[in-house]
């Protein structure tokens, strides 16, 4: 069986803490490839599951695979098919955006030659060919970014990790961000993200997990979690288009069709729409909390 | 900088400070110059190198705290690789402002009887403080919360040099420092070095300087060995 064959990720009874503080607390996943992304409010655990699928740290107890590689005992073979991308730009500001690269392509064993071909592609494929020979630090916070997951392609990984991908992106940086996202997903790379933003998962992922305090508390599509909340939203409009009343509904047409047939007999100068719940109303439901608002450092240790 | 510093440093520690001091039984100003030369000439050298190796605390603790580290250690070969790195590059780069040092103390006058093996003594224990120091360095770039902080650990280090035989006899020292300059890591490792490099009698302040160093050197490296792997960036 390839890699491409197994699961993406398998989490069986993870748990990981620092000190008496459980940050994970037996988690069971199972993913296939595609994007999927994490959401959880500051705090959750995010950045520690995000560590601990990349190997970065280890975990105390449970089973993973990566790619159906065990993190404990293939550790090596799994940092050779994966990339991370952590919440700041991991490139070397005294170095040139084409130094950057050809250092990372260098360090996973391209040979000189590969390592600049490739290099090149990305840099174009990221828009970056014009600044490729300037100093990163003269680079927008949009470019190292952009820089960050291009180095984080070098060597063509089969998944990559991106802890909060475009925290404090313009949002046309983010948009651009997205289609390369996109694209990557296209192309056969999964993609496992987290975000603080709701409207990314919403975009991008194929699945999405909610983390709340060290728990998974829902799994599924942006569909399956709306539904979860169940029913729809009749919104009432005046002529000026102010929504002057809000009808909770169970969401079944016979349901929806009802109401909205009472206001037509005493309200026919109205208008109505009809809302399903947003992701954030989800999340709301989930965590009891908001969307994050900063980043999650939970993940801090010594 | 690493040519500028060393260079600098001498200017002025021989052309105006050298005239005033007498560490010798010289006859006049331009002796009394040139015989300072002679006797400040390890102590620029390892301060020089001091300053070129905190350099080091700052790229490590960027390293450690941009993410970079983290990115390097989810790939497929050692991380500690990087810290090794470091080390390498600056020992080049202090051994480069060494050898800047010493040329330009034969430029300014500076002249030895010592053999080769003296010379070459001289230079191996200067680059075992400079390994030494950039080893520290690292493991103080390695536990500091951000670039600024690891500079800031690193200042102390760098005065070590002045509160010792490097710039100024110890018995010319007020009687309360006098013990710390004696005692202190720096005070045998440049009496060894300018023995060295002057062709005088070394006696017994090698050794003592090399086990300073190996005692820096372990500790350091056990802390590395123990924090390193534990440590993730903030």
């Amino acid at each position: 069986m390839s890699y491409t064959d197994s699961p993406l990720l398998e989490i069986s009874g993870l748990s990981k803490s620092y000190g008496k503080h459980d940050v994970l607390k037996n988690l069971n996943l199972t993913l296939p490839p595609g994007i999927h992304a994490l959401l959880g409010p500051n705090g959750a655990g995010k950045t520690t599951l995000i560590n601990v699928l990349s190997t970065l740290i280890p975990h105390d107890s449970g089973e993973i695979r990566v790619l159906g590689l065990d993190t404990r005992r293939d550790k090596k073979r799994i940092q050779g098919l994966i990339s991370l991308t952590g919440q700041y730009a991991a490139v070397d500001g005294q170095l040139s955006g084409m130094e950057n690269m050809l250092m990372m392509g260098r360090l996973f064993g391209l040979s000189r030659r590969d390592a600049v071909r490739r290099s090149q592609a990305l840099l174009e494929r990221f828009d970056l060919t014009a600044a490729m020979n300037k100093r990163v630090s003269t680079y927008s916070g949009g470019m190292r970014r952009k820089l960050d997951i291009a180095a984080s392609l070098i060597a063509d990984p089969l998944l990559i990790f991106l802890d909060e991908p475009t925290t404090g992106l313009d949002t046309r940086s983010r948009q651009a961000l997205w289609d390369e996202i996109q694209a990557l997903a296209a192309h056969g790379t999964s993609i496992f993200l987290t975000t603080q933003y709701l409207e990314e998962a919403d975009v991008l992922a194929d699945r999405i997990m909610v983390l709340h305090d060290g728990r998974i508390v829902a799994e599924g599509t942006a569909s399956q979690l709306k539904e979860r909340i169940g029913g729809s939203t009749i919104q009432v409009h005046d002529q000026a288009g102010r929504v002057i009343k809000e009808i909770s509904t169970s969401g079944e047409a016979t349901d929806v069709a009802h109401h909205i047939s009472a206001i037509a007999q005493h309200q026919p100068e109205v208008a109505v729409t009809v809302r399903r719940p947003t992701l954030d109303e989800v999340f709301l439901e989930l965590t009891g909390a908001p969307a994050s608002q900063e980043s999650d450092t939970e993940g801090a240790q010594t | 900088m690493a040519i500028l510093l060393p260079l600098m440093l001498m200017l002025v520690f021989v052309f105006i400070l050298g005239g005033a001091m007498d560490v010798s039984d010289a006859a006049n100003a331009s002796e009394t110059r040139n015989a300072y030369l002679s006797y400040v000439l390890p102590a620029i050298a390892l301060t020089t190198a001091g300053f070129g190796a905190s350099y080091t605390a700052v790229v490590v603790s960027n390293d450690m705290t941009t993410g970079f580290m983290n990115r390097l250690r989810t790939m497929p070969f050692p991380s500690i690789t990087v810290l090794l790195g470091h080390t390498v590059s600056s020992m080049a780069r202090n051994l480069l402002a060494t050898a800047v040092v010493v040329a330009s103390a034969f430029a300014l006058g500076f002249r030895t009887d010592s053999s080769a093996l003296e010379l070459v003594a001289a230079v191996g224990l200067i680059a075992l403080w400079i390994l030494v120091i950039t080893v520290v360095f690292a493991t103080l770039g390695m536990v500091a919360g951000s670039a600024e902080s690891a500079s800031g650990y690193g200042f102390i280090l760098l005065f070590l040099p002045y509160v010792s035989s490097g710039f100024a006899p110890v018995e010319s020292m007020p009687g309360w420092l006098q013990g710390f300059a004696q005692h202190q890591p720096m005070t045998p490792i440049i009496d060894a070095s300018r023995a060295l490099l002057n062709g005088d009698p070394v006696g017994s302040s090698w050794w003592i300087g090399t086990i300073w160093c190996a005692g820096f050197f372990a500790i350091a490296i056990w802390l590395i060995a123990v924090i390193f792997p534990r440590r993730v960036a903030r």
